[in-house]
């Protein structure tokens, strides 16, 4: 059977030539960056080059890059890390309802400490609106963490306005962009961004791994106590083959960008067009432009997405879901209910993410199974409307 | 994640469909959980004669759907109240755990569906 995988914001495969990079570090050059003999220097050599490859990607300067164990812990260290440091200043902090959970949950763990966290809101395409930010302020506000790109529905936030807002108002700024690096070009000194998480495995490299740009002079605490690895703000022997593969994956991606982008925005448009003249009563959520290359995000009324998901599992296509049965909990995605969607049309989505290996082809074949499991569900369901749909095919 | 005869039941459900003037409906569920069921009976002589269910939800709610109407079509009321969510949930080799709550309602579907022939039963009788 045909397999296409359509779900790399959840994960992508590690590109070859990234793969290649690393294995040396699991073999010969297995040796601890700490240590002073040859073994040591290399890998400590390597992390170098790695930090110089991440940090060229996003035009940060190395000694701002610090390495992680993944994109996770980027975002919990940005959060915690900066509060903590900055707690005689005050105890306020802003982000937004969209957030990934890395973001949401350390925020309601701050909460629990006994700080005062904003959630802003956005629109019905997931826009943060400037304005709500500029009003969020208080006397206490160090922080404001708003992702660059979301990973549901794939809208791009107007990060260059919000952190100039930010910085107007003496707060710092942190952008989770783990969906963004390697999709958009990204200038932390032109977007004066003060903090950026990143992760290995969204842009072909390993998983396990991620880094946080902390912009020189930022005050930050240490998440983890040890060792004085990454200058002491991360101990913790390091991930070398496991960094070797992030920085690898970061150099490929800014050879690459621009054909990656011109790549996946002809695929996402072909896609987007297809299922929305091949399949009535859908809708497309998100923004229709300013939208992360590679995704798409549709609700399918009438049907829930898992099931969704498992027809397409067994047509070997695999996709994801906001509905509640792939989110772990009763309620559907935070994301889909922040831009608005009532809870049945929210059950009912699919996000389908396209990478660099996707051709044409898989979405061909997407586009030839898709109709049909949609039609099926939609057969079974007691919300749709008698005597069936129209259907467009 | 499943089990093959969830897969089974979601992939070839068994009496998907409506009943044109059933003798009892019945609906649980609610779209803010994502699980809507609806079944419809035929009762001829005290017996389940013919059952339909549609279904809004996951792959376990229209297994769960599918399988609760295999088990009762041809059995008396009086054996079809006796089946319960966890009779289904083990006629079908076990759900995941998760799913024991949100999506296990069919047995509460044909319930609620007797429930209704018998109200309609005492309203015309
Ligand atoms: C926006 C966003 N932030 C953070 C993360 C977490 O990254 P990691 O899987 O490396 O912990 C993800 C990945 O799921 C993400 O999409």
């Amino acid at each position: 059977m045909r397999r296409v995988y359509l779900d790399h914001a959840a994960t992508t495969a590690v590109h070859p030539e990234v793969l290649q990079t690393m294995l040396p570090y699991l073999q010969d050059q297995f040796g601890n960056p700490s240590s002073i003999y040859s073994w040591g220097r290399e890998a400590k050599a390597a992390i170098e080059n790695a930090r110089a490859q991440v940090a060229v990607l996003i035009n940060a300067d190395p000694s701002e890059i610090i390495f992680t164990g993944s994109g996770t812990e980027a975002d919990n260290f940005a959060l915690s890390g900066v509060t903590d440091a900055l707690d005689q200043r005050g105890a306020h902090i802003i982000t937004s309802k969209i957030e990934h959970h890395a973001i949401l949950h350390t925020a309601e763990a701050l909460e629990r400490k006994g700080y005062k966290v904003t959630y802003l809101p956005v629109n019905t395409e997931g826009l943060v609106n400037p304005e709500t930010l500029k009003e969020a302020f208080t006397e206490g506000t160090v922080l404001v963490s708003i992702m660059f790109a979301n990973n549901e529905i794939g809208t791009i936030e107007p990060i260059a306005e919000l952190a100039q807002i930010t910085k107007e108002h003496g707060a710092l700024f942190h952008t989770d962009a783990v969906q963004a690096v390697g999709n958009l070009p990204i200038d932390v000194k032109q977007l004066d961004i003060d903090l950026l998480s990143l992760s290995g495995h969204k842009i072909y490299g390993p998983k396990g791994v991620g880094a946080l740009y902390v912009r020189r002079g930022t005050r930050i605490k240490p998440l983890l106590h040890g060792g004085a690895q990454e200058r002491k703000l991360r101990a913790g022997t390091e991930n070398v083959p496991g960094i070797v593969g992030l920085g690898k994956a970061a150099e490929l991606a800014r050879l690459e960008l621009a054909e990656r982008q011109t790549h996946l925005t002809e695929l996402r448009e072909y896609l987007i067009d297809g299922v929305l003249s091949s399949i009535d009563h859908v809708r497309l959520n998100g923004h229709r432009s300013l939208r992360l290359p590679g995704n798409t995000n549709f609700s399918f009324e009438y049907i829930e997405g898992e099931s969704l998901l498992l027809s397409l599992d067994l047509a070997g296509i695999a996709a994801s879901s906001g509905s509640a049965c792939t989110s772990g909990s009763l309620e559907p995605s935070h994301v889909l209910m922040a831009i608005g969607l009532p809870h049945e049309v929210a059950h009912g989505s699919l996000r389908l993410t396209i990478g660099r290996e996707n051709t044409k082809e898989d979405i061909d074949y997407l586009l030839s199974v898709l109709p049909n499991i949609v039609k099926r569900l939609r057969s079974m369901s007691p919300l749709a409307p008698k005597g069936g749909l129209s259907h467009v095919q | 994640m499943y089990s093959e005869k969830v897969m089974d039941h979601f992939t070839h459900p068994r009496n998907v469909g409506e009943i044109e003037n059933p003798d009892g409906v019945g609906e649980v569920g609610n779209t803010v959980c994502g699980d809507v069921m609806k079944i419809f009976l035929r009762i001829k002589d005290d017996r389940i004669e013919d059952i339909k269910f549609k279904t809004f939800g996951c792959g376990a709610a229209i297994a769960t759907s599918s399988m609760v109407t295999e088990l009762v079509i041809g059995k008396t009321l009086q054996e079809a109240k006796e089946i319960s969510n966890k009779t289904v949930a083990e006629a079908l080799g076990g759900l995941p755990c998760q799913k024991m709550h949100c999506s296990n309602l069919a047995a509460d579907a044909l319930h609620a569906a007797i429930d209704d022939y018998h109200k309609k039963q005492k309203v015309s009788g």
